[in-house]
């Protein structure tokens, strides 16, 4: 069944302009890059940690190192879905103990990713801080988290699907909600 | 025990009989076979029309088990398996405990057999004392005690001088010996027949050339010592052209072939599947294409099921550790007639030739014709009787086969021993003794 | 693709994206190896048992380990000393393991079709870790693993497994495994120790070290077992080594790239001389370690398959 379009929430533009911003608040709040790392969450947190970085790059001039962590070891449903989700990998080449680490995600939604991701970083080992960085913030918390950077607040229903296209994978940078097809 | 038999196919190969004609029983014997025969007053009357009225099945080559092994079968259970079947005599294999080598164990059959048989029951003895290949057994008591062939069946007696020495000694008696014919250490560590699926498999293979070496070994010292040699269950193409020669030359052979190796291939042992797993083991296409033409043209004389019970606690394990052998009895004669007569590829004639005149010359046997005279141990098939093989239903006390679940159509549906019904519609009617 | 089996019993009967989900998922394990605490949460509450009635220690712990690190609880069941060597059957053993709810059961077995025969009896998951001269499907696996990590690809390459193939469960699952795959497989050995027929499951059979080491990319050789020599098929140790040895000098007839491997445990100075196990061309560790890596993406990737059982 293919997913219906139902609006656009956005483009091209307001999607950099977001970025900068977090990326601005993420210098200003930790005064600096100083022991900064980024870690995006697989597929599409990588590629919003990787710009996060770069963004941070063009304000202070040092770039932060990135990782990717792959959470599907550490999720909660595992055994409740037809087949096992695929393993991507953890690459994170360096070591989290000390750091400030800036978690990265596209949508943030039920918080069980988040917290899947909390312990994965936990596991490989005992950072600073570990703040979260959410491009789109759609509400429907399960788990007691709050996001530290908010791209936009985006009130939805639970039927709704929140689809963030990034050029790296779809071709072009936009968000939009989209509705199953009955 | 007076019987009419109105209106079915008499099929007696033996006397060269196949038409619909009516067949009176009188006295147990066979009376006469003419059309529109009446019964004398007070003459039970059998309608048979659409059946095949034939003369009793005899299977040569059969395990009963007891003394020794009641738990796989008994001489009760082993003969009502039989007249289920449509068998109205077996021939039994001395490998009991203790083994069928001496006149008591033979006395024991006998005496077991007319008090508890279903079926008219031959023992076997061994050919070696114990069945350890080493010293003779006592070859004329046992002929003397009743035994109608010696055999050291499942385990091939390697010692070709012994072998000979008993051809020579048994030679005045007038009985064949019946060769397993495996090389012993050729089959060592094999279990099923070796080729590309036991190679698959990882399962030790048994080379067709361990059966065709001992074929050709039997043939030879048959011919040196002009004793007549029954080669059990054939299973490989080679096997049959040893025969095919030898029997040409002249030489007194004659053997046998099971219904496995006529239907099944090493296909089956796919699935490790325990009740696949036989001595000689299941082999390829071609065999089974050679054994079939063989049986056909006279090459092979019978057929014999190796009806081999074996508890289910032996059956249900690893292939390696688990029993060689199946039951066949109540088998036979549904999967030949659906799987060989129903498709064309061997006339009913032949098929019940095969298994009645065919396996009472290979052993001199009485039976095997419904000549006027003869006792009247008739089998009257149902060809047209649909039924899916239930091993839950069987009256053998074991119930290790391959063809479980096998949709067929035809099936033994009557059968008679000395003119008294023993089954009819798959339910025993009484025994031998009663 | 998802995994859909219950049991992985064979490399014969898997599809070549099955092998390669296993493969990819078994890479992506190879990370935990490297951390500092090697521990993810993902099989916790869940029990595996090692069910092994075979001596094998690096096979038994390699599952061990790789079940502990996904969190699951490990238990090992050896037949000596337990009801087996009591005469308990199989099926009897692993029905009474099932009763204790285990969520996947590792067998090593003595004979052919052994798996098979308790994925039928049991509801849980099975891994076959060897069954007789049948299979080790894991083997075959990490062997896979090792070879695209240290080749970059798997098709189009060519191996030759020399020895004792006709009792080797290695060499049948790597066969499989290989073919499916798009590789050349020759097989080497004395032609007592060829199982017959093996040309037609699509390999090249050669009765020539030098010749079957000449031109391949992997060269991998198997464990021969002292008994064969009392079964005949061997006249002695010396000639087999002699002959059949992977040598320093032998190994010049090879390839300058080549992958030495084997699947352990080594007869040094009989398949293998101790210069040519230790050197640069061996690639025998890396494939304990895969062994690892593999075993926990079977396990994890059985684990999912068992909710819808």
């Amino acid at each position: 069944m293919k997913p219906r379009e139902k609006a656009q929430v956005l483009d091209e533009t307001a999607l950099e302009r977001a970025l900068i911003r977090i990326a601005h608040e993420i210098v200003e709040k930790n005064g600096g890059t100083t022991d900064l790392a980024f870690v995006g969450l697989r597929t599409r947190g990588v590629t919003l940690a990787q710009r996060l970085a770069e963004r941070v790059t063009g304000i202070e001039g040092v770039k932060p190192p990135v990782g990717a962590l792959d959470i599907t070891l550490y999720r909660d449903d595992l055994g409740l879905k037809a087949a096992q989700p695929v393993v991507r990998g953890t690459e994170i080449p360096f070591d989290v103990t000390g750091k400030i680490v800036i978690l990265v995600d596209d949508v943030l939604f039920t918080g069980r990713t988040i917290r899947a991701a909390l312990d994965a970083i936990m596991d490989l080992g005992r950072p600073r801080a570990i703040q979260l960085a959410i491009l789109v913030d759609r509400g429907h918390r399960e788990l007691p988290i709050r996001p530290d950077y908010v791209g936009k607040n985006l009130p939805t229903s639970r039927r709704e699907v929140v689809a963030v296209r990034l050029r790296e994978h779809d071709g072009e940078d936009r968000v939009v909600i989209e509705e199953p097809e009955e | 025990m007076s019987l009419l038999i109105k209106g079915g196919r008499v099929l007696d190969p033996a006397n060269g009989v196949d038409a619909v004609e009516d067949l009176l029983i009188q006295d147990g014997k066979i009376a006469c076979l003419g059309k529109g025969l009446e019964a004398p007053d007070g003459t039970p009357v059998i309608a048979a029309a659409g059946k095949v009225v034939c003369p009793g099945f005899i299977d040569i080559h059969v395990h009963l088990r007891e003394p020794g092994y009641e738990y796989k079968e008994t001489v009760a259970t082993g003969t009502k398996a039989a007249a289920a079947g449509g068998f109205t005599a077996v021939a039994c294999m001395a490998n009991t405990n203790p083994v069928n080598d001496n006149r008591s164990v033979t006395d024991y059959i006998l005496a077991k057999a007319r008090s508890e048989g279903f079926v008219r029951v031959y023992p076997i003895g061994a050919v070696t004392r114990g069945l350890e290949g080493k010293e003779l057994a006592e070859l004329a008591e046992l002929a003397e005690a009743g035994c109608v062939a010696y055999s050291d069946d499942g385990h091939p007696i390697m010692n070709s001088a012994l072998l000979r020495r008993a051809m020579e000694y048994t030679l005045p008696f007038g009985l064949p010996i019946i060769s397993h014919a495996e090389d012993a250490h050729l089959v060592q560590g094999g279990v099923m027949n070796e080729g590309v699926v036991s190679t698959e498999l990882g399962l030790g293979g048994r080379p067709a050339t361990a059966e065709e070496v001992m074929v050709a070994r039997d043939c030879c010292l048959a011919e040196l010592t002009g004793a007549h040699v029954h080669i059990a269950h054939l299973s490989t193409a080679g096997a049959v052209r040893l025969v095919k020669e030898a029997k040409a030359r002249g030489i007194r052979v004659t053997a046998e072939v099971t219904p496995h190796h006529l239907l099944l291939t090493e296909e089956a042992v796919r699935g490790y599947d325990p009740n696949t797993k036989m001595n000689p083991p299941l082999r390829t296409k071609r065999d089974q294409e050679a054994l079939l033409e063989a049986l056909a043209d006279g090459t092979i004389d019978c057929i014999a099921t190796d009806h081999a019970p074996h508890a289910l606690s032996e059956k249900e394990g690893d292939f390696d550790g688990a029993a060689a052998g199946i039951v066949g009895l109540e088998t036979a004669a549904s999967v030949l007639l659906d799987r060989l007569v129903r498709p064309g590829l061997l006339s009913l004639k032949i098929l019940v030739e095969r298994l009645t005149a065919g396996p009472a010359r290979a052993l001199n046997l009485p039976g095997g014709s419904l000549a006027p005279g003869v006792d009247a141990d008739v089998t009257i098939l149902d060809p047209a009787r649909e039924l899916t093989i239930d091993p839950a239903g069987f009256h053998s006390k074991s119930r290790n086969t391959p063809f479980g679940g096998w949709r067929v159509t035809g099936m033994p549906w009557m059968t008679l021993i000395g003119g008294r019904v023993a089954m009819w519609e798959r339910v025993i009617k009484g025994g031998i003794h009663s | 693709m998802g995994w859909m089996r219950k049991d992985l019993l064979t490399m014969q009967e898997l599809e070549p994206a099955e092998i390669g989900l296993i493969l990819d998922t078994a890479a992506s394990m190879k990370e935990i190896a490297g951390r500092e605490i090697k521990k993810v949460p993902t099989l916790r509450g869940r029990t595996v048992v090692n069910l092994f009635y075979e001596a094998s220690t690096r096979t038994r712990t390699s599952f061990e380990i790789a079940g502990k690190w996904l969190s699951a609880d490990v238990v090992n069941w050896s037949a000596a000393g337990s009801s087996a060597a009591k005469g308990e059957t199989l099926l009897d053993t692993a029905k009474n393991i099932e009763a204790m709810s285990p969520d996947v059961v590792v067998v090593r077995h003595g004979a052919s079709g052994a798996a098979q025969l308790l994925a039928r009896a049991l509801e849980c998951a099975v891994v076959n870790a060897g069954d007789g001269a049948h299979e080790h499907p894991t083997q075959a696996l990490l062997d896979l693993l090792t070879i695209r990590d240290k080749k970059g690809h798997l098709e189009g390459l060519s191996v030759a497994i020399v020895g004792d193939i006709a009792h080797s469960r290695v060499a049948r699952s790597n066969i499989h495994g290989m073919k499916k795959l798009g590789m050349t497989v020759t097989v080497a050995g004395p032609p007592t120790l060829i199982p017959p027929f093996v040309q037609e499951l699509g390999v090249k059979v050669c009765h020539r070290l030098e010749e079957a080491i000449a031109d391949v990319d992997v060269v991998m050789m198997l464990r021969l077992q002292a008994e064969r020599m009392t079964g005949g098929l061997i006249p002695s140790l010396r000639e087999y080594a002699r002959y059949w040895g992977l040598t320093r000098a032998s190994l010049s007839a090879a390839r300058q790239d080549v992958l030495i491997m084997h699947p352990g445990p080594v007869n040094r100075g009989i398949e293998l001389a101790p210069e040519v196990a230790d050197g640069p061309y061996s690639v025998i560790l890396d494939q304990v370690a895969n062994g690892v890596a593999v075993r926990m993406a079977v396990l994890y990737l059985l684990a999912g398959a068992r909710a819808q059982a």
